[in-house]
């Protein structure tokens, strides 16, 4: 390597350290900015949705009407559910076990009275949810407004929220998927369940799918609303009645609540 | 062999492919066949490594010769194991984030730590046991290897018992139950493998080493059947849980006639007469079947426990039964498992099998002889 003697002059030093300097800062920010944008994206996400709310829903089981299913209907419609298409060579059998359901219709018989009972099942978006408590990478969470969902870009697919989920309210998807909707995106291999219609509360409304379509059909057997605030209807119709949760043994606070069970 | 395992890598493709409709995997029966196969090689796993723990923890002579292939059919377990496991899932591709992102409240979370730091410490476990120059270590290690391997089977074992929803597991005894099982199923493991190792390489094992094995192999078969017994009676004693254990025991079908015929009669009863009828004092067929058995046995285990714990419907609504439903509330699940998941499972066992038969080729893992040492004098 030849030396050049013009390097070691003042000026050529001066030079030297004012490009080592803005090299430093521009590669500082290079680093920086990513980490800086993903702050200031999560610092807005973080202000649409606080604790000072929690979301929930009472079941009148006795405006559920029987033989109806406007609410599984509706919610299939909403999130693409009924997008989903029955694998080839599939039997009827096999389908009905492996397809997606986000809720599902409940006839029960009472053993000692023989009383019936209509209600709606799905996730009960627990305070303490057993499948964000066991998913290894934490994509089953909590939203600080109460719902619970499933992060699709970090679950791996194994299935331990389905083993932990005391009401078989969550679905695997089980086959490729072609066509879907923006507000509920959906991908073979992962796991997914009700969500309150979060896309809905998110843009502002105040009422989910399955809400507007019980409502429509006349029954009104689904009240949606913040447990939170004392003045919501939800809030009141709890206080003035006597509701009960799915498996309170477990004590999971569930945000979904039932009368006359 | 290898033949084997492509055909499992193949229907891995062919269900990650496809997705897995083509399973008999179901949202009713979350955890199929693959579930089964990984869950009692990893369980088999910790307890392979038993010969060398008593070799180096409780110091027991002649063990500590076996020490060395212990460790490594440890190892290929568990690789075998998580080989199912990891190909299983819904997204495989996203193994990066499994490892990179974490939920430490999950006991699966926990295990990715359990299953990869059992690799580093039986490895190097391995390595105090082979190279003289750090064996100085060898005690150290061997302390180390024990206490995790406690730790990974309780962690394998936490995974059901920490399911509060469903009836068949949600219980405590199952964690140190599994433990049990591991001894159980990892000294039959060990006991297989070494027999077929040394008859393929037509060297002897002494009679004395054997008679040890095969007495220890009682020991363990006996501990399950104990664990078995208490489990199900501390259930028998809660009303709520009548449900599941006269499924279990009496009405559910292929899983009752699998506990009765497969857990405790192939694997418990047969085994412990084998082992210790008079007939077949000296026999060593009998050490070999008994082993077998232990281990088609535990297979049926692990099966009632993954399958049928999940089979047996979960108790929504106490006093109501179910008129309508979409989603099987009230209801045995079906669950018929295909030949893809077989394969799969089967592949596994394969993995284990020639990464042993590989490595036992490379290290010295095996001692030239294994007679006893009053017949070298």
């Amino acid at each position: 390597m030849s030396h050049d003697p013009n390097m070691d002059s003042p000026e050529h030093s001066q030079e030297r350290r004012e490009f080592l300097r803005n090299t430093a800062i521009a590669a500082g920010a290079a680093v920086a900015a990513p980490g800086l944008l993903i702050s200031i994206a999560s610092a807005t996400g973080e202000g649409g949705v606080t604790s000072d709310t929690r979301w929930g829903m009472l079941i009148d089981t006795d405006k559920c009407a029987d033989g109806c299913t406007a609410c599984v209907t509706a919610c299939d419609k909403e999130n693409g559910i009924d997008l989903v298409e029955q694998p080839q060579g599939n039997s009827d059998e096999m389908w009905e076990m492996q397809r997606p359901q986000w809720i599902r219709k409940l006839k029960l018989r009472d053993k000692q009275t023989g009383d019936i009972t209509n209600l709606p099942m799905m996730c009960q978006h627990c305070e303490f949810p057993p499948c964000e408590d066991v998913c290894p990478t934490g994509a089953s969470f909590k939203r600080a407004d109460g719902i619970v969902m499933v992060d699709r870009h970090i679950c791996i697919g194994c299935r331990y929220c389905m083993m932990a989920c005391p009401y078989k309210a969550r679905s695997f998807i089980h086959q490729n998927v072609a066509e879907q909707v923006v507000n509920a995106p959906r991908g073979k291999g992962c796991v997914e369940s009700c969500n309150l219609c979060a896309h809905r509360i998110d843009e502002g409304q105040t009422t989910t799918a399955c809400q507007d379509a019980c409502a429509a059909e006349g029954h009104n057997a689904i009240l949606f609303g913040d447990l939170k605030d004392r003045g919501s209807a939800i809030s009141k119709a709890l206080k003035s009645r006597s509701s009960q949760q799915v498996r309170a043994d477990l004590e999971l606070n569930t945000g979904v609540r039932y009368t006359n069970v | 062999m290898v033949a084997v395992v492509l055909i499992g890598l193949a229907a891995a493709f062919y269900m990650e492919h496809s997705g897995h409709h083509v399973t008999g995997m179901t949202n009713h029966i979350v955890w199929g066949l693959p579930h089964v196969f990984a869950i009692f090689m990893i369980v088999a796993a910790s307890g392979a490594l038993n010969v060398a723990s008593i070799g180096s923890v409780f110091g027991g002579p002649l063990y500590k010769p076996l020490g060395r292939f212990s460790a490594l059919l440890a190892i290929g377990l568990l690789a075998g194991g998580l080989f199912v496991l990891l190909l299983d899932l819904g997204r495989p591709d996203r193994l990066i984030v499994a490892v990179t992102t974490y939920n430490f409240k999950s006991i699966f979370a926990w295990n990715i730590f359990l299953y990869t730091g059992f690799f580093a410490i039986v490895g190097v476990y391995l390595w105090t046991m082979i190279d003289r120059s750090v064996h100085q270590h060898y005690k150290v290690l061997g302390f180390a290897a024990f206490f995790w391997r406690l730790a990974l089977t309780t962690g394998t074992g936490s995974i059901f018992g920490f399911l509060v929803a469903r009836e068949a597991y949600d219980a405590a005894i199952l964690a140190p139950m599994f433990i049990i099982m591991s001894f159980a199923y990892g000294l039959a493991f060990f006991i297989v493998t070494l027999m077929a190792a040394y008859w393929w390489a037509e060297r002897s094992i002494g009679d004395l080493r054997m008679t040890k094995l095969k007495n220890l192999l009682g020991v363990f078969v006996g501990g399950v059947l104990y664990f078995v017994t208490v489990y199900h009676l501390t259930n028998l004693y809660v009303t709520q849980h009548h449900g599941v254990e006269s499924f279990f025991l009496a009405s559910g079908g292929i899983y009752t006639v699998m506990f009765w015929f497969g857990q405790i009669l192939i694997g418990g009863i047969l085994p412990l007469f084998l082992i210790y009828s008079p007939a077949f004092d000296r026999s060593r067929m009998a050490v070999l079947v008994a082993s077998l058995l232990v281990l088609v046995g535990g297979f049926f285990q692990i099966y009632v426990i993954v399958i049928g714990g999940q089979a047996f419907p979960m108790s929504l609504f106490p006093g109501k039964e179910v008129l309508e439903t979409t989603m099987l509330d009230g209801a045995i699940a079906p669950y018929t498992p295909t030949f893809a998941e077989a394969a799969l499972g089967v592949a596994g066992i394969m993995v284990a099998m020639i990464m042993v038969a590989v490595a036992s080729r490379m290290l010295k893992v095996l001692p030239d002889t294994l007679e006893d040492p009053a017949d070298k004098s």
